[in-house]
């Protein structure tokens, strides 16, 4: 890639969309709501249309600020993340969110609850909200969430707040997700604080003491700053920031510390540097899964069905066979 | 089944709760009824307003709204709901409407003509709900 085609994104021609999309696209870029919520289904659930809305779109993104919100459930995420959406709309910022929670592994149902904490959002025009359920995806990042966050990126929101499922190893994949990661903690966390792990405490950005009108507040600021000097250097000290969500307490300084977390990204120019780790992140994974899903046809299982049937009997290895059925011969 | 296939079949339903009633017993009880028939549901908590209710439906592009009031003030708040959607491109040929709570027969029927595919009183079995959602959510028309 030379630097003049990622200074110029929207120089190129948007691909052609046929009669319906292209009048879908403009509804979009019009500020229709409804047909941004019909664009996201569809980016949602893999749909053909919506890879060619996303295809037709994605030169417009990347001018959004994202700010993902991770921790434990309960710990008051959703209710941190109405917060700081009232903080970026006072400053005249139009807001996006996302708010994820899991699937269930069984029947792939879903209750999507994030929305009882933001009602106060739905009068304004200039917020809009969307709930994920995690279908499936290993970690509990949607799959789907990078590409409904470039398509409220070039429907021209500002600031957009992912609010993820708090749970193990989607902290992580959070933090490849948005450009500054906070991560919610409360007070009464007690021990879970020694098994917040270093991988953790290593993608926070920024890190919350929600629920600080609850006891034991000093004493999570303290440990947690006990736990951040142990982090290697990396040029940014998280700042701990005490807020009461409830109350909007504090929010007004969580803001100013996402604020000079970015401020420091394009100081670094680690800005640029992780938007190509987010890219080259979001092909690796699209990459992978559509080999998986070539490999996974009726034909496909036929060849592996005869393969492992070699393995199993010795015929053939596994190394032999995995190449064979990769090569599909 | 392949993958792509049962996400895109994936059934997005908000159920919610307009009005002052606090009786929220039922309505979690469809919600988590739903989710365990394996759809996506979305659920807004008590006292939302009919515009509420239809800026949620709106964005998250739900297949169906399901409302629930045990209060008595059905006549008076679902049609409401029904009329907010309506303006925002949410109808009856698009977008399935369920009631349920309290309701005597003869408000099911009127709540018919004024939207409502289909009404739920109290013993309503859940798994005849989702069947219900299962079998005309297809029917919509979702071009
Ligand atoms: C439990 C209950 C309460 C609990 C509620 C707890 C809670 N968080 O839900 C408490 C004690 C708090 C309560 C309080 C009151 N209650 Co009360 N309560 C009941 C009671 C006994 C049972 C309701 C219940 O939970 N049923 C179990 C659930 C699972 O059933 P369901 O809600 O009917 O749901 C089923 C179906 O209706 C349907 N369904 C329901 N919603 C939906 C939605 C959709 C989309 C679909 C498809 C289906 C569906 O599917 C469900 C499964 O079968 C009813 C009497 C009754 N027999 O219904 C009175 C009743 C509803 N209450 C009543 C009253 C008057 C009150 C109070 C005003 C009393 C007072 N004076 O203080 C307060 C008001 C509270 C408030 N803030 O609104 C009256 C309402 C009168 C009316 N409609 O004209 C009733 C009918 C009792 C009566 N016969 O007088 N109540
Ligand atoms: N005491 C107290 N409770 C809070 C605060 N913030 C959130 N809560 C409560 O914590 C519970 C979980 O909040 P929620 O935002 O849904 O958490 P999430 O699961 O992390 O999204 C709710 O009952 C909130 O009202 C706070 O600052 N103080
Ligand atoms: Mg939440």
């Amino acid at each position: 890639m030379t630097t003049e085609t990622t200074a110029t994104p929207n120089t190129q021609p948007n691909p052609r969309l046929s009669g319906r999309l292209a009048e879908l696209e403009e509804r979009l870029l019009d500020g229709d709501r409804r047909a941004l919520a019909r664009v996201l289904s569809w980016v949602e659930s893999g749909d053909q249309r919506g890879r060619e809305m996303l295809r037709a779109l994605y030169p417009r993104s990347g001018r959004a600020r994202t700010i993902g919100l991770t921790g434990s459930p309960g710990a008051g995420k959703s209710t941190v993340t109405n917060e700081l959406a009232k903080a970026f709309r006072k400053r005249g910022q139009s807001v996006g969110i996302v708010a994820i929670d899991p699937s269930s592994p069984y029947t792939m149902g879903a209750i999507l609850g994030d929305r009882v904490r933001m009602t106060e959002l739905y009068s304004d025009s200039d917020v809009f909200i969307r709930s994920l359920a995690s279908r499936g995806a290993l970690g509990g990042l949607s799959a789907a969430t990078q590409d409904i966050v470039h398509v409220l990126d070039a429907y021209g929101k500002d600031v957009i707040l992912i609010e993820t499922v708090g749970a193990g190893q989607d902290e992580v994949d959070i933090a490849g997700a948005a450009q500054t990661t906070i991560l919610v903690n409360t007070p009464n966390m007690g021990d879970e604080v020694q098994t917040l792990k270093a991988g953790i405490m290593e993608i926070a950005d920024v890190l919350a003491v929600n629920k600080s009108d609850l006891p034991g507040a000093n004493r999570m600021v303290s440990a947690l700053k006990a736990l951040l000097s142990l982090n290697p250097d990396r040029g940014w000290d998280p700042p701990v920031v005490r807020i009461v969500a409830t109350q909007g307490e504090g929010i007004d300084k969580l803001a100013e510390a996402c604020d000079s977390h970015f401020a420091e990204l394009q100081a670094s120019g680690k800005l640029q540097s992780a938007e190509l780790d987010r890219a080259r992140q979001q092909i690796t994974s699209l990459a992978r899964a559509n080999v998986l899903n070539q490999l996974h046809t009726e034909s496909g299982e036929e060849h592996l069905a005869r393969l492992a049937n070699d393995v199993a009997s010795r015929v053939s290895d596994p190394h032999t066979a995995a190449a064979a059925w990769l090569a599909g011969s | 089944m392949s993958e792509a296939s049962t996400m895109t079949d994936q059934i997005r339903v908000l159920v919610a709760k307009p009005g002052l009633d606090g009786h929220d017993r039922g309505a979690k009880i469809v919600a988590r009824a739903l989710r365990d028939a394996g759809m996506e549901v979305i659920y807004t908590g008590i006292r939302q307003t009919p515009d509420m209710i239809a800026e949620a439906a709106l964005q998250e592009d739900v297949h169906v709204v399901a409302l629930s009031v045990l209060s008595g003030a059905h006549m008076e708040l679902f049609p409401r709901v029904v009329a907010a959607c309506v303006e925002r491109g949410i109808t009856p040929e698009n977008t399935l409407f369920l009631g349920g709570g309290i309701i005597p027969d003869e408000d099911a029927a009127a709540l018919q003509d004024a939207g409502f595919s289909a009404v739920f009183g109290p013993g309503a079995h859940t798994g005849d709900i989702a069947e219900y959602v299962r079998e005309h959510v297809p029917e919509l028309d979702r071009s």
